[in-house]
């Protein structure tokens, strides 16, 4: 017999509230981004006018499309870097300092950012590199690695070890094995992984403005200096469309979890 | 990679493999193997022979080291010492797909993300096996375990005996030498065991494939194998048949873990002629058959199979009987376990110990049934009892 599961009074008031706080500020941006009028509080009918408004400029463009690039490449390397190291966690032979090395990898998690980004600032001015695109992407890749290896080796750790031995034992060498029986098992959990990096450099602002450099603002860092001289409604749309391309991504990252964890026992922490 | 092991041509002729072993040779031969993990020494020195065709059931309770021995037959693990041979040529550092040798795992291990036609196919293709030669093949084994017309179903689509024949199909597509099974039916209900252990060996006897079984359960190692390995502590205990295992185990440990067993504590010893009298602290004196290997001068212990021990009210009865019984003891029943076709008294002895008695029941309404605190007399003949050293 199926449960049926009934809302209280309570439970309906309670839900509705935490919805509210949640996303009514995010609901607001939304419907404002459709405002005719220029001042930001003042409500003056529909319009499309703000998005038209974003995309002739160029500035704002411009840093979105380095955002865009930061997030795609940043995402891409930390994807390949946080596998390699999940998997160098839970299937290589137990080294010397794993232990070490696992609570290292994890620290990014739980750096604050500012230490993180000022870090590597000091870092990329010791070594005299010019700041921009790069420097962005590899402190983004320092952000976001561990958040991969954490979801790819949680997939791992589920996965019966046996799998890889009857694929050894069925005529494949271990690398062989890996790519034949592990890699399309964990692929969902590098790709959420994936998703996650991305989601997670796009509105970085942090550690983007301690590491770029003039000329080379991502999206944050532009809206958050057009913000300090007052709001204008085209942040709004701006904002808007950021949030319908992480609303997509976390769909997909989700989606691609529910698979993952479909095909083994347990999901990863998604 | 050398994969002259995979033939193409149809017959299922699984042993004759082109590594055949010269005349008179073992198939396998494995040499003082050890393997130590940290200071655990879970497999200490084992040797073993191995002839082609035969099922072999590694016995042994769990922490034995039959099923890392098991994986350094499979490659899995690395021996540190000793050599396995297989057809001669020493495996024991090859990886696991150099050797033509397939593995049947414990939980399946199946591809979750393949269906039952490419699980079976997976080896071949690693093969270099031709497509059509595949399709023969994966099309044979099907039909060799009854799964027709679920070639396209996903593991999690199956039952655990669909899934368990899939894992034998798979293991077998690329016709090994030796077929490694661990604990294969451990995952089965009763019933559905029984059924599959039946199939094992009529496939077995059928492909002629040599099988290695590791298995806890040892009513599972006595049905199927023809020959008997049981471990303790990662060594080789007794090497037998299931027959001589059960009726002449070599140590009183093996007695014990091998079915049920009645032992008494050997005191003293007296010749008469060619058979011994044993004073026993339970049972008072037994006469027992002289062992073939003369007794030491350590402890020793009397066994009785709780089958070969007869009850009746007042003792043996046909004239046979009387001869035979030689040791008769009397007692009360002090307890009943039906068991449906056997039950099992056991009997506090007037001498004090307990003595356990399988009695059959042969007819449906059986009038003359023990009761408890009944007395009875229990007998049995010299030859019925095997002394082991304690």
């Amino acid at each position: 017999m199926r449960k049926v599961f009934r809302l209280s009074r309570f439970n309906i008031a309670s839900l509705a509230l935490g919805l509210a706080f949640l996303y009514l500020p995010i609901l607001i941006l939304v419907i404002y981004s459709f405002n005719a009028s220029r001042l930001v509080t003042v409500w003056g009918g529909w319009s499309l006018r703000w998005y038209h408004e974003f995309f002739n400029d160029r500035a704002m463009i411009e840093a979105a499309w380095m955002s865009l690039r930061v997030a795609v490449s940043s995402a891409s390397i930390a994807t390949l870097l946080g596998t390699l190291a999940a998997v160098a966690l839970s299937r290589g032979e137990r080294f010397r300092g794993r232990t070490l090395f696992s609570g290292m990898l994890y620290a990014p998690l739980v750096m604050p950012e500012v230490i993180t980004g000022l870090s590597l600032l000091l870092l990329f001015v010791a070594l005299n590199a010019e700041r921009g695109f790069w420097t962005v992407t590899i402190a983004h890749t320092t952000l976001t690695m561990c958040f991969v290896a954490v979801v790819v080796q949680s997939r791992l750790g589920s996965l019966d070890r046996s799998l890889e031995e009857a694929a050894m034992d069925l005529g494949c060498d271990p690398v062989r094995a890996f790519v034949a029986v592990t890699l399309p098992l964990i692929a969902p959990a590098i790709v959420a992984g994936w998703m996650l990096a991305f989601t997670l450099s796009l509105d970085d602002l942090v550690i983007a403005s301690f590491t770029t450099g003039p000329g080379s603002a991502t999206l944050p860092i532009r809206i958050y200096s057009e913000v300090r001289l007052g709001v204008k409604p085209e942040i709004n749309a701006i904002c808007t469309l950021v949030i319908a391309l992480i609303a997509v991504v976390i769909v997909i990252a989700s989606l691609a979890s529910k698979l993952s964890s479909a095909q083994g026992e347990s999901a990863a922490p998604l | 990679m050398t994969d002259e092991w995979l033939r193409t041509d149809g017959a299922a002729d699984a042993a004759a493999g082109d590594v055949l072993p010269a005349a008179g040779q073992p198939l396998l031969r494995i040499e003082g193997v050890a393997k130590t993990f940290g200071t655990f020494r879970a497999v200490d020195g084992v040797s073993l022979d191995i002839k082609a065709g035969e099922f072999f059931a590694l016995l042994g309770p769990s922490g034995c080291g039959k099923t890392t021995l098991l994986r350094m037959l499979a490659g899995f693990e690395a021996p540190d010492e000793g050599r396995i041979l297989l057809g001669g040529r020493d495996i024991a550092q090859a990886l696991p797909h150099e050797r033509p040798i397939n593995m049947m795992f414990q939980n399946y291990a199946l591809f979750p993300h393949l269906s039952v036609r490419d699980n079976i196919a997976f080896g071949l293709k690693r093969a270099g096996m031709a497509r059509a030669d595949i399709a023969t093949r994966v099309a044979e084994m099907v039909a060799l375990v009854k799964l027709e017309g679920l070639e396209k179903r996903k593991p999690d689509q199956l039952s655990g005996g669909q899934r368990q024949r899939v894992a034998l199909a798979r293991a077998l597509a690329r016709r090994p030498q030796l077929l490694l099974l661990d604990e294969p039916l451990a995952a089965l209900d009763k019933k559905l065991r029984e059924s599959t252990q039946a199939e094992l060996m009529e496939l077995q006897r059928r492909l002629g494939t040599t099988f290695i079984i590791v298995t806890h359960d040892q009513e599972e190692a006595m049905t199927m194998a023809s020959r008997i390995g049981v471990m303790k502590s990662g060594k080789l205990a007794q090497v037998a048949a299931p027959r001589e295992l059960y009726e002449a185990p070599r140590s009183r440990w093996i007695a014990e873990f091998v079915g049920d067993i009645n032992l008494f504590d050997g005191e003293s010893k007296l010749r008469d002629g060619h058979r011994l009298v044993v004073g026993t602290r339970d049972a008072g004196p037994l006469v027992v058959a002289e062992p073939r290997e003369p007794l030491g001068a350590g402890k020793f212990s009397i066994a009785v199979r709780p089958e070969k021990i007869k009850l009746s009210r007042r003792g043996p009865v046909s004239e046979a009987g009387r001869e035979t019984a030689i040791n008769v003891l009397d007692g009360v029943i002090a307890d009943i376990c039906y068991l449906g076709g056997t039950t099992t008294y056991k009997v506090k002895l007037d001498t004090g110990g307990m003595v356990q008695a399988s009695v059959v029941n042969s007819a449906r309404i059986d009038v003359d049934a023990y009761s408890l605190n009944q007395h009875v007399v229990a007998w049995f003949s010299p030859d019925d009892c095997v002394v082991l050293p304690s």
